[in-house]
């Protein structure tokens, strides 16, 4: 199966999903980007360079763990974890952001913006700028940057500008429609490195292109441990580009069965949540470029998200997952801020691994399957992030009063010196 | 009537027409009114009628804070349609349906035009709606005598402008700058060759937009454009100087 095989007249666009809905003065930044991107992708040398450079710069191939104390303790399927954690900065973003960092010096461009939501997307990319010597910006809104002050610190630090965005729900969303502003105005020596699997075509299909990394080596890292293929994959839907990353690496095992987990943060009729596919409010729109299923009212506008972890708090999903899903390739569930926090306590206990909130999603669907799987089963889950960095969202989502003390402790030093 | 043949009779009697800007419901439809009257009086020749969205990509600082405004103070799009009938009956000049596309696709398309039609709108903007994406909806409209209008940009090559030229009816919006709406344009060379070329890809009036906020401005388009665009700089009067206000700048502005 080759879903970027596009038939005539239907480029970008995954079933009815996908397509370019952009201002017309966005058009000609598109196709230069689009021609480029086409050249990478036809270039061996291009994907030997990016491989290289992850390698060099992020610690790949990251490994494949196999999660013995659990798979025993649930008494199902053997649960082994593929390693995005382990990548410099701390997720599965950097291999996106390295790819198009390699693209943008292709296309000849200084300059780089970017949306961010909890601010990992934003935190690679400004490592990356400050590695190719791109002058940065990055889009958050206001209320992520009260909440994500260690990311915007790190940002700040390595040299980005961080903008914060005060239209809107002042989040992720409305951090992308700053960037399209930014865009419109600069595209001739700015690239928009667009964080996630979504927006107009090529992205979906690009940052999938740059995520597929992480499925070719996890098939041939299973394989190599197990002696063959899993049967089950999870991974974590925000916008969707660590679980396009992983599922490419068995679109074609028709016998692995790919499991998306979406927020349902507090469950489903709340309508406090970010779960596209698994529940039943989101519809087929177009916003933010492309035509995919949104959370929107009957008009079309875009209604409130919630999560507990903000890299998946976002109204839509990538195309391609929407055409998937129609098409019964990929299975959608969602796991409850509850839930997630209950997750993360015991994988942190059992196995010493501290999974990012949005990771934890797909922890959580597996362990609730795995116990109704046979012990000769397989499963896979893609830990796309590493949780110790977000000390201050686990901490409160932990509810964790020694460290609440501590922040107050600390407080009262500076309040201290200052006077 | 269509809006081309309105443009030519209107342009009978004077040399550069104008073109308005409110959003639905921001500050208030009460407010609308009053803007739109002034407007009227002051002869503006049409008006774009902006349905609030709640990501206005395309738009700047001004009209996003409208946009979302109006969208908090419960704004519908059946609202923005009755409010089109409304003043389509009440003026004289003729209203366009200004917006995003997914207010039209969530209604759908033939219902979309129809609505647009029944309240006595002449056409359409859809800054994030692409002709690649306009076939039906094209079709639709010409079946019902509808315009949908087509935006050029200094950033379109000759053979996109080409492409751009052969979907246009009625008219064609040339966006003056690069960026969003709202900020200042400097009227210079640049956008007299923007003008130019684009003239080389259709016969069609030709309005001027983004960043069109005074009489100098109007000066420079007279000869080149057939409609200068003007949106931000008046809701922004509208908000510093209420009705006195705005009644001097479009007076001024039109003198």
């Amino acid at each position: 199966m080759d879903i970027f095989d596009f038939s005539e007249g239907r480029e970008g666009y995954y079933g009815e999903y996908g397509g370019v809905f952009l201002p017309e003065i966005l058009h000609a930044t598109i196709e230069e980007l689009l021609v480029c991107f086409r050249e990478c992708k036809a270039d061996p040398k291009f994907w030997q360079d990016y491989v290289a450079l992850l390698q060099n710069y992020s610690g790949r191939p990251t490994p494949v763990t196999h999660l013995e104390n659990l798979s025993r303790k649930l008494g199902g399927a053997q649960i082994y974890v593929k390693r995005d954690d382990l990548n410099h900065t701390g997720s599965h973003k950097i291999n996106n952001v390295m790819g198009q960092g390699l693209l943008c010096q292709r296309l000849g461009k200084s300059k780089v913006i970017a949306e961010t939501g909890a601010g990992q997307h934003g935190f690679a990319t400004a490592t990356m700028a400050a590695r190719f010597g791109f002058d940065c910006k990055i889009y958050m809104g206001a209320v992520d940057v009260a909440r994500q002050r260690p990311n915007v610190f790190w940002m700040e630090n390595l040299g980005a500008t961080v903008i914060a965005v005060q239209d809107g729900q002042k989040t992720l969303k409305d951090a992308i429609n700053e960037c399209m502003r930014d865009w419109v105005t600069n595209m001739a020596d700015t690239h928009y490195i667009l964080g996630t699997a979504c927006g107009p075509h090529p992205f979906p299909e690009m940052v999938s292109w740059f995520q597929s990394i992480i499925g070719l080596e996890a098939r041939e890292q299973i394989i190599k441990q197990t002696g063959r293929l899993p049967d089950r994959v999870y991974a974590c839907v925000g916008g969707g580009s660590n679980a396009m990353g992983i599922f490419q690496g068995f679109f074609n095992d028709d016998n692995v069965e790919l499991i998306g987990c979406e927020a349902g943060g507090q469950g489903v009729g709340s309508y406090m949540h970010a779960a596209r596919l698994a529940y039943d409010d989101a519809t087929v729109g177009v916003a933010q470029g492309f035509k995919t299923y949104f959370l929107q009212n009957a008009e079309g506008n875009m209604n409130e998200t919630h999560s507990v972890a903000a890299g998946l708090d976002y109204i839509g999903i990538n195309p391609i997952f929407s055409y998937l899903w129609e098409q019964g390739k990929v299975r959608f569930e969602a796991a409850t801020d509850v839930e997630v926090k209950e997750i993360l306590k015991l994988v942190m206990r059992t196995e010493g691994l501290i999974p990012a909130l949005e990771s934890t999603h797909a922890f959580v669907t597996a362990i609730k399957e795995a116990p109704t799987m046979g012990k000769d089963e397989i499963i896979l889950i893609n830990q796309s992030g590493r949780g110790d960095k977000d000390i201050f969202t686990i901490a409160d989502a932990l509810d964790d009063a020694k460290w609440k003390a501590f922040i107050e402790g600390k407080a009262d030093q500076y309040r201290k010196e200052r006077q | 009537m269509g809006l081309q043949h309105y443009i030519a009779e209107r342009k009978k009697s004077k040399d550069l027409l104008v073109m308005a800007h409110v959003v639905c419901g921001y500050p208030s439809f009460a407010e609308n009114l009053q803007e739109l009257e002034i407007m009227a009086e002051a002869g503006v020749d049409l008006v774009e009628l902006q349905f609030p969205f709640s990501e206005p990509s395309a738009d700047g600082p001004l009209f996003v804070h409208a946009n979302e405004q109006s969208l908090k103070a419960g704004t519908t799009v059946d609202q923005c349609f009755e409010f089109m009938k409304l003043i389509s009956e009440r003026f004289d000049f003729k209203v366009l349906m200004m917006g995003y596309y997914n207010t039209a696709f969530k209604m759908g398309e033939a219902r979309f035009v129809q609505r647009i039609k029944e309240s006595g709108g002449v056409g359409y903007i859809l800054p994030d709606l692409p002709v690649e994406e306009s076939g039906n909806l094209h079709r639709l409209s010409a079946e019902a005598g509808i315009e949908p209008i087509i935006l050029m940009t200094p950033t379109s090559t000759d053979r996109r402008l080409a492409q751009l030229g052969a979907a246009s009816r009625g008219m064609v919006y040339v966006v003056a700058r690069k960026g969003v709406t709202g900020s200042k344009t400097s009227m210079g060379d640049d956008v007299v060759a923007l003008i130019a070329r684009c003239r080389q890809h259709t016969d069609l009036p030709m309005g001027v937009g983004f960043g069109i906020s005074c009489k100098a401005d109007m000066d420079f388009l007279r000869g080149h454009a057939d409609l200068a665009i003007v949106g931000t700089a008046a809701l922004k009067i509208w908000q510093e100087s209420g009705a006195e206000g705005l009644r001097r700048f479009f007076a001024e502005l039109m003198a």
